[in-house]
């Protein structure tokens, strides 16, 4: 068998917040007729679940890839106080322009870890409900993305 | 290449462990490792998820016998690791803090040669419901997710 073993460390991290799916670029009935029950202009909440993928190398002396106490600091301060309890549209400035919907969410936050200094981010993947969930693991290499 | 199938187990142990390196001072055991270098160790419910990949058999449709594969996790992983001191009583885990990683990749290597219907595919070991960690060969991971 070919390939080195690679070890990746997943942590999830929670948090609730309302959002509307409403784009300014679309008349009311093409908002009502796009995002349904999720442009109800007075909002709707989730409790988020944010599964956070990191990758390297496992330092021996610690046995770990990247200490938990470092990322869970670390994505306190990039993403998870100030979304915690808030409207998403309303209190987080990227998401007055940005639809914020769960793909959106995913790419706002990758990119808030990306710069994390201890590990690579190799994928974010938040479960909306128990039945919605959505991945962002970078720009496709082909470019055909965003 | 053919698309393969995935078939994932899952099992759980109960073990306890501590974290704590002893070429680092004690001051600094406590500061990297924080309430995990409690030096009486604690507990955790691990759930172990094993994937193997392979192609379904014609007569059985089966990808591996699971009662096989149920054989070899009670005896590689159940018998080594289940109501265990990760740190005192696990021979493969000797010289390396028993950190979700390094339990990982031991159970990978534990479990590798061991199967020989299919292919060991990715191994995930979470510790809680919010910390796990994933052993899998590197450039495989694309699929099974």
């Amino acid at each position: 068998m070919s390939g080195a073993l690679k070890v990746e460390l997943g942590r999830r991290y929670r948090f609730s917040a309302s959002h509307r799916l409403h784009s300014p670029q679309l008349s009311e009935e093409e908002n009502d007729r796009i995002f349904g029950k999720c442009n109800n202009p007075h909002g709707h909440g989730h409790n988020y679940v944010v599964e956070v993928r990191l990758s390297g190398k496992v330092d021996p002396a610690t046995g770990m890839i990247a200490n938990l106490t470092d990322l869970d600091a670390f994505v306190a301060q990039q993403f998870l106080e100030e979304f915690d309890h808030t409207s998403l549209n309303e209190d987080v400035p990227v998401f007055r322009e940005k639809v914020p919907t769960t793909e959106n969410l995913c790419i706002e936050i990758y990119r808030r870890l990306m710069t994390f200094p201890h590990a690579r981010l190799e994928r974010v993947r938040i479960q909306e409900t128990r039945n919605n969930s959505f991945e962002y693991s970078g720009e496709d290499p082909e470019g055909d993305r965003n | 290449m053919s698309a393969g199938v995935y078939l994932t187990r899952k099992i759980e142990f109960s073990a306890s462990h501590l974290y704590h390196n002893p070429n680092l001072s004690a001051a600094e055991n406590r500061r990297i490792f924080g309430k995990c270098n409690n030096p009486h160790g604690h507990g955790h419910n691990y759930t172990l998820e094993v994937t193997i990949a392979g192609e379904p058999d014609p007569v059985t449709g089966m990808v591996l016998d699971l009662k096989q594969l149920k054989d070899i996790l009670e005896r590689e992983v159940m018998q080594r690791m289940d109501h265990r001191h990760l740190n005192y009583e696990v021979a493969e885990l000797e010289g390396q803090i028993p950190t979700c990683e390094n339990i990982a990749r031991v159970i990978w290597q534990l479990l590798e040669p061991k199967i020989t219907i299919g292919r060991l595919h990715r191994v995930r070991l979470y510790e809680s419901p919010d910390l796990f960690a994933d052993c899998y060969r590197n450039g495989t991971n694309g699929a099974g997710n």
